[in-house]
């Protein structure tokens, strides 16, 4: 199961990358974000599998066709991609791939799993366990980082509102 | 009142005089600068006096004391080393103090009417102020260092006066003459100085001129036996100082400024470049006599040698002269060089100190007549509108205290008796004749020529006949500001000369070379000599002179050669145009301007443009693109882990 | 059946690099908008791999990867309406058309 998600999460995350037409790099990206939400379902994270999907593969992904198709002509363009960009970009990626895998793959860094407790624990992951957790005002419990996300949305609205607003004078200047 | 105690004055009075009427003597109105000057400084003038008569009075008749009547160490350049601001007294300082208040009182005057109505008559009295705060510091000077400060500011002060009416290109050419000369000769001054306080570790003129047995200990000790390049140390380093008094006293070959001084306003004239001034070099001598009488005994006889030369050149120059300012400034060149030479030809004590007792006794009467020569002359251009001789003659009916005064520091100059230049120039003739043969000679020829030039001026412009064109306007006297000082010089050559005739306060028992006063009997076979040549001089210059004629012209017809090069002052200044023109600026200043323009300029224009093109190249980096600032970014990040993790291996 | 932790880290740090390629290389503002989504993505993942796996019993990389996933939803709408802001003014989105803020 988790060889399917993963190769598909790959898979569609190459071709939002590279695809020439746009709104198949967000088609991809939609599928992407359904694979990482399977992912999630899989390690047995069900709230934020449900979470992945309503917020980002539903809203974000949506946010972004909506984009595309408010930029006029940009649905039938072709975009192509400069080699000297694509050579430049493929090194970075290329370099740090190395670096990274090298590291998480090389001796056993990480603090041996125990994967069997491990499966018991998340499987016992319930609503009102997740519910204190964010709600709650103990140490370790989320509650204002909670609200400071809830400013930091107001912040974005009002922000988005103001940016995008059609004044007369634009046209003068 | 002990006027001794009121030193600080002297030097503190006109000094606050020059800072209040320099900086706000735009706002008072020109008469109250004038007045405020003219006061305060006759309050200076009565401190000096008092302080100088205190000071005779009480050591009359016993070995004059130098007493220090205060001292501040102002810098300590090593332990030992310290230029101090004080205040000296002693017999010459106290003699300087009369003659330079005297004239520099008169001179305030004088000037309340000369400069009537000038442009800038408040900026005249301010820097007229820091003249005289100065020269008084100069004389009273305790070290040389404080002597050289005061030097230089009295150079200062006469390129301010003599650029006075700074319109004019030629006034302003004539300052910076003086400047650049005088400022060359204190070059060699200030190595002089350097070089003496470098052995000696001292500037005080006290330890500097202590005699005991016939030496000066310290300079003998510290200086005794070095020599550079077969000349001793003590002999260069004196030769030096005199070389900067050379400049200041317009000694051959830096007499050139002094004519050219004649730019500015009459009274300054009279002030700085006859009476005061001027002698700052013979000062400067008498100052360190010790030293150069035991020490450098050579040296002396340069400076006679220099000094017969310089007096005779200048006297010859001034019998060609037609403008008659320029005639005073050759004649006072002739009579400073009358000062150097009695003191290159004196020796130390008693009567063999008789050059020294005479050319300070010249100093003080040659003060007093050639501030009346000059500023009579003041008069009279007052009068004519002109400095030429051509727009005057007969003007004795019509500007009589001129004429009187005039005739009688005409007297004084040309030696006849009983006026007080007869004293002086016979006590120095009489020196010279003691000491050299020769120089006596020349000096007898100068004191002929002085009488000759001195009257063809007085008989040119008083007798002699009205100009050819006739006067511009009506010569009228002067207003009585100007002729006051006049009567009251005048009245001082006649009055000190008749005391002197009968023996009374001579002034070899106020001033010597050894401190203690002696009596001087006149030697009257020389002094019938000396008179018997002002007398031929006289008449020389009444025959060609007394009624027009032509007799002047052809007189030069004979000697027209030689009377053309009098007339271009032996062409001296064209020399030296032509050397600085075509040697100096051509091959040293145009070479090292071309350096400093391409090569120093160039290496800052290099490392400029060698900046600039590396911020073009390195501004490509800001390119605007977010691509390329996150891929440096992702590569950055990428390096710096490759790094660690290298390191942690 | 439980895979190791490695699997889940390399997955993770593929979809990163890939998000970092789509970065350097596109064109258009849009575009690069949806690689950083898969970057962010990819440290989502990361974190709930951690958090599954060495520490079960907390919750610190749930409550931290829905976070990520709040600020990112912010961040695209703001984004978006620039972009739009900008399709006005310029009348195109290439992004080098924003290079105005440079020497």
């Amino acid at each position: 199961m988790f060889v399917i998600l993963a190769c598909s999460i790959l898979f569609f995350g190459v071709m939002t990358v590279t695809s020439t037409k746009i709104l198949r790099a967000a088609t991809s990206l939609f599928f992407v974000l359904f694979g990482i939400a399977g992912l999630y379902l899989q390690m047995n994270y069900e709230f934020l599998a449900a979470v992945q999907l309503s917020v980002y593969a539903g809203g974000i992904v949506v946010l972004f066709i909506f984009a595309i198709f408010l930029v006029k002509n940009l649905g039938e363009e072709k975009e192509k991609l400069s080699k000297f960009k694509s050579i430049m970009g493929g090194l970075a990626a290329v370099s740090g791939l190395a670096i990274s895998l090298t590291i998480i793959l090389k001796e056993k860094v990480f603090v041996t799993a125990d994967t069997v407790r491990a499966d018991e624990i998340a499987a016992s992951i319930d609503m009102k366990w997740v519910g204190d957790t964010l709600m709650g005002t103990e140490r370790f419990q989320y509650l204002l980082p909670f609200e400071a996300a809830s400013v930091l949305l107001l912040a974005c609205i009002i922000g988005g509102l103001v940016v995008a607003q059609i004044n007369k004078k634009e046209e003068e200047i | 009142m002990e006027f001794l105690n009121l030193a600080p004055l002297v030097l503190a009075l006109p000094f606050a005089m020059f800072l209040i009427i320099g900086l706000f003597g735009y706002k008072m109105c020109p008469k109250f600068a004038g007045i405020l000057g003219t006061s305060v400084f006759a309050l200076t003038s009565i401190v000096c006096y008092g302080i100088a008569i205190q000071y005779f009075v009480a050591n009359y008749g016993m070995e004059y004391p130098k007493e220090v009547l205060f001292n501040f160490d102002w810098l300590h350049i090593t332990e030992n080393l310290v230029i101090s601001i004080g205040f000296l007294l002693d017999p010459i300082s106290a003699t300087m103090l009369i003659v330079i208040s005297t004239v520099s009182l008169m001179v305030h005057i004088y000037s309340l009417g000369y400069m009537h109505g000038e442009d800038g008559f408040q900026r005249y009295y301010a820097v007229l102020s820091l003249f005289s705060f100065a020269m008084l510091g100069l004389v009273v000077a305790t070290n040389i260092f404080q002597m050289y400060i005061f030097w230089e500011l009295v150079g200062v002060s006469s390129f301010l006066l003599i650029s006075f009416y700074f319109k004019k290109p030629s006034a302003v050419r004539a300052a910076k003459k003086a400047f650049i000369v005088t400022r060359f000769a204190d070059m060699f001054f200030l190595i002089g100085i350097l070089i003496l306080s470098y052995y000696t570790q001292t500037f005080d003129f006290g330890i500097l001129t202590e005699v005991i047995d016939g030496q000066v200990p310290i300079v003998h000790e510290t200086m005794g036996g070095i020599t550079l390049g077969g000349l001793s140390v003590i002999s260069i380093a004196v030769f030096l100082i005199f070389l900067g008094g050379a400049g200041k006293s317009a000694m051959f070959p830096f007499h050139i400024w002094l004519p050219d001084a004649m730019e500015g306003p009459t009274p300054a004239s009279a002030l700085i470049h006859a009476a005061t001034m001027v002698v700052a070099g013979v000062y400067l001598v008498a100052r360190l006599f010790p030293v150069y009488s035991f020490e450098a005994p050579e040296v002396l006889e340069v400076i006679a040698y220099i000094g017969a030369f310089t007096s005779i050149f200048s006297a010859i120059i001034a019998c060609a002269q037609t403008d008659i300012k320029r005639v005073l400034a050759f004649s006072t060149i002739s009579q400073i060089a009358y000062m150097m030479v009695a003191l290159g030809v004196s020796g130390f004590g008693g009567e063999e100190g008789l050059g020294y007792t005479a050319s300070m006794w010249h100093l003080f009467t040659h003060a007093m007549f050639k501030a009346l020569l000059f500023m009579g002359a003041g008069a009279i251009i007052h009068a004519v509108h002109s400095n030429e001789m051509d727009a005057m003659g007969n003007l004795r009916k019509k500007l009589p205290i001129t004429h009187a005064t005039f005739l009688i520091a005409c007297l004084a100059i040309a030696g006849i008796p009983p006026f007080s230049g007869f004293f002086s120039k016979d006590e120095i003739i009489v020196a010279a004749f003691e000491a050299n043969k020769w120089v006596f000679a020349v000096e007898y020829i100068v004191a002929g020529l002085t009488a000759f030039y001195m009257f063809r001026l007085y008989f040119r412009i008083f007798w002699f006949g009205e100009p050819d064109n006739g006067f511009e306007h009506e010569p009228h006297e002067a207003p009585s500001t100007m002729t006051i000082p006049l009567i009251v010089l005048a009245a001082i050559t006649v009055i000190t000369g008749i005391c002197w005739a009968f023996g009374i306060l001579q002034f070899s028992q106020f001033v010597s070379s050894d401190s203690l006063g002696y009596a001087i009997e006149t030697h009257w076979s020389i002094a019938l000599l000396s008179i018997m040549a002002g007398l031929i001089g006289i008449c020389v210059a009444y025959f060609l002179y007394f009624k027009k004629t032509g007799r002047p012209n052809t007189v030069v017809s004979y000697i027209k050669r030689p009377y053309l090069w009098a007339y271009n002052r032996f062409y001296i200044d064209e020399i030296y145009l032509f050397i600085t023109n075509n040697i100096i600026f051509k091959r040293i200043c145009e070479p090292i301007a071309w350096f400093d323009r391409h090569i120093i300029d160039g290496f800052m224009n290099l490392l400029a443009w060698f900046t600039n093109s590396a911020s073009e190249g390195t501004k490509e980096v800001q390119d605007g693109n977010v691509q390329s600032y996150a891929w440096v970014y992702i590569m950055g990040v990428i390096v710096i882990t490759l790094v660690s993790i290298l390191n942690y291996l | 059946m439980s895979l190791p932790l490695e699997c889940y880290l390399v997955v993770s740090t593929l979809l990163f690099f890939i998000g970092v390629f789509g970065f350097i290389v596109r064109k258009n503002l849009i575009s690069i908008l949806m690689s950083i989504e898969l970057i962010l993505n990819a440290a989502s993942i990361n974190f709930i791999a951690f958090n599954r796996f060495l520490f079960p019993d907390q919750l610190e990389g749930f409550m931290y990867s829905l976070f990520i996933i709040v600020v990112a939803a912010a961040e695209t709408a703001v984004a978006i309406s620039i972009i739009i802001n900008v399709y006005r003014k310029k009348k195109n989105i290439d992004v080098k058309s924003i290079n105005e803020l440079k020497y």
